[in-house]
């Protein structure tokens, strides 16, 4: 007994930040709230920024509801989709980066090796070159089906890939392997198709295939939006699961994680979140490659931090898009730009990873 | 204890062994490892599975803290069959350290260790006082209340490894199994991880069963001995029974004299190497 109460003598002095400790590192929290003011900041001069000038005042009064017709088009059906469905892109691209990263636990998984993007590349450009139509056409379906095809195309081929790792349970290993021969062959099948294809509509898979947000409209945001709100808390709840599981799985599984169940919603919700992002957008690359990883290095945390992964996803696209608008000439895919900006990261990235990092 | 009071009901399941398995098919893809196994771990003990590489003693560990189901038979926890046990359930009752446990990234000693508690608690039961409790005195148990606050990746191999124990003792579990919980480690650190063991064994009551290579400091640590090979158990006792000349034999294909180590008293394992020839054996 007297090993025990030498024990209790050691009682920790800080019991209450322990607890939120735990929970919410206080610098998880500043870097989210942080995240949170951007994304307004954004969105506000996504709505100014554009070919049309707007003032501020006009914005304001517009969506108050005193704007002429003319601004409230520009308004409600031309920008705020535009910087609404670029949140929720984002958001979606991001949370599903950090899920991915973390099952898989490694940096360099994207939900892209899941197979998502790939499948739903080729659903969409089958649907542009198949259509056989002009680019209005593409664009037409860009609003209406293609979003549609997009994520069935998605869906099926993250239903194939899981399929084909399924081996009286899913290895995360063996998942990224298939995932990564998937992406190849539907890659390879989707430039098929696009050297098959007629100029103009190989023009218009080119343009989807980089991602943009110049084709969204409310009808492909809602989408979205909703994934994202059904998704989150069902992410959100498998935190303590997902900590858990950066200790390998037999540990977890000893520490009563269902593992299988557990890397199901998970990569569901990847799954999901993706292809409803992808589907509303194109494939915007890297956001869910570096978005995580910007936000777990700035909140110093063991893994991304998932609502913060997720913001910061919306803090790339819409401030990228943004960027393309206001800043440079033409109408540049955001794609473009993540992608400019993402792939020096991803080299940086991958030469530092030879050093141990530590955030003690 | 007063005379009126009520000697404590015996639970249902007092008697049972801690684990048992019965009859019990282990394999992995079609490469069948036991057949048809039984074997009880008794309650309070400190049980090692020893065998030669190969032999299938960290699979029947493993088979022991569910992480392998078995193809036929059942595993038993408490009387009941393990599958029919919610995980969850199961880890309160059950802890198990595997070979190779991922250390995370970013992760303190004290974060580490805080996993532990993971089986005990919800949604509903997030963190409390006497989680932090636990997790200090697990600390505390394994010596490293000092290093709490370091980055895992800066710990030594040793430290590391009693990272991981203070983790499995923060479960609080009253079984814990531990897969070569001395590998790579050097003899002195080898040593503190088996008095560790021990202590937990006797100040705590914890029921251990392990999976060692050194026969010798297996002996020295363990009630009994079990030893595996050829897909069956081929001796199964207290280190005295089961570590013969024969055994080691059979088991090892290692010839070796078994002496009384001077300090312990407990079996020593001298291996033979014919080439050898400054002492007649036998005299």
């Amino acid at each position: 007994m007297s090993a025990r109460t030498s024990v209790e003598k050691q009682a920790e002095p800080i019991e209450g930040s322990r607890f939120f400790g735990r929970l919410w590192r206080g610098r998880v929290v500043v870097v989210t709230a942080l995240c949170v003011v951007v994304v307004l900041a954004l969105s506000v001069l996504g709505i100014l920024a554009g070919s049309s000038s707007l003032s501020f005042s006009d914005v304001v009064v517009t969506l108050l509801g005193g704007g002429t017709s003319g601004q409230e088009l520009i308004v409600f059906d031309l920008r705020l989709p535009r910087v609404v469905g670029g949140v929720a892109v984002g958001a979606a691209l991001g949370l599903a980066g950090a899920l991915t990263q973390t099952f898989a636990r490694n940096p360099l998984a994207t939900p892209d090796i899941l197979g998502v993007t790939s499948g739903a590349a080729l659903g969409a450009v089958a649907a542009i070159v198949l259509a056989g139509g002009s680019y209005s056409v593409a664009a037409g379906l860009l609003s209406l089906g293609l979003p549609a095809v997009a994520a069935i195309g998605a869906l099926l081929t993250a239903a194939v890939v899981y399929g084909l790792a399924w081996r009286g349970g899913v290895d995360s290993y063996r998942l990224i392997l298939i995932g990564i021969g998937a992406t190849a062959a539907l890659g390879g099948i989707t430039s098929y198709l696009i050297a098959r294809a007629q100029i103009t509509e190989a023009a218009a898979a080119a343009q989807w295939l980089v991602g943009s947000l110049s084709g969204i409209s409310w009808a492909s945001v809602w989408p979205v939006l909703v994934v994202l709100l059904v998704v989150t808390p069902i992410a959100v709840l498998q935190s303590s699961s997902l900590d858990i599981s950066q200790l390998g799985d037999d540990l977890s599984t000893g520490l009563g994680v269902a593992v299988q169940r557990h890397r199901v919603v998970v990569i569901m919700c990847a799954v999901l979140l993706t292809a409803a992002a992808v589907s509303a957008s194109g494939p915007i690359e890297f956001v869910a490659f570096v978005a995580p990883q910007i936000a777990r290095r700035m909140a110093r945390t063991g893994r991304p931090p998932l609502l913060a992964s997720a913001l910061m996803g919306a803090v790339i696209v819409v401030g990228g898009d943004a960027l393309v608008r206001g800043v440079l000439p033409g109408e540049v895919p955001v794609g473009i730009i993540t992608a400019i900006i993402g792939a020096p990261y991803l080299i940086w990235l991958l030469t530092r990873r030879k050093e141990r990092e530590s955030y003690a | 204890m007063t005379a009126t009071s009520v000697p404590q009901a015996a639970s249902p399941t007092a008697g049972a062994p801690a684990l048992e398995a019965r009859g019990v098919t282990l394999s992995y893809e079609k490469t069948s490892i036991f057949e048809n196994l039984d074997l009880r771990i008794e309650e309070g003990e400190v049980t090692t599975l020893i065998g030669a590489n190969g032999s299938g003693k960290s699979t029947l560990l493993k088979a022991f803290g569910r992480l392998l189901v078995p193809s036929a038979g059942s595993m038993e926890l408490g009387g009941q069959p393990l599958r029919s046990l919610p995980t969850r359930a199961v880890a309160k009752q059950l802890a198990i350290l595997p070979q190779k446990p991922v250390t995370p990234s970013a992760t303190t000693v004290r974060d580490l260790v805080s996993r532990g508690r993971h089986p005990h608690q919800s949604l509903f039961q997030p963190w409390t006082p006497s989680d932090s409790r636990v997790v200090n005195e697990s600390l505390a148990a394994t010596g490293l209340s000092e290093l709490a606050d370091r980055d895992t990746a800066s710990l030594s191999g040793g430290q590391l490894q009693r990272a991981w124990i203070a983790l499995v003792l923060a479960q609080q579990s009253p079984i814990i199994l531990l897969d070569e919980p001395t590998t790579f480690l050097d003899l002195s650190h080898q040593l503190d991880v088996l008095r560790l063991v021990r202590s937990i064994n006797r100040e705590r009551g914890a029921t251990v069963v392990m999976v060692l290579h050194d026969l010798t400091l297996a002996g020295r640590y363990s009630d009994r001995l079990v030893v595996v090979g050829e897909g069956k158990v081929i001796a199964d006792g207290k280190p005295w029974e089961v570590l013969t000349p024969e055994v080691l034999r059979r088991a090892f294909d290692l010839e070796a004299l078994v002496i009384a180590d001077p300090t312990s008293g407990s079996p020593l394992i001298v291996p033979v190497d014919p080439d050898d020839h400054r002492i007649e054996l036998g005299t």
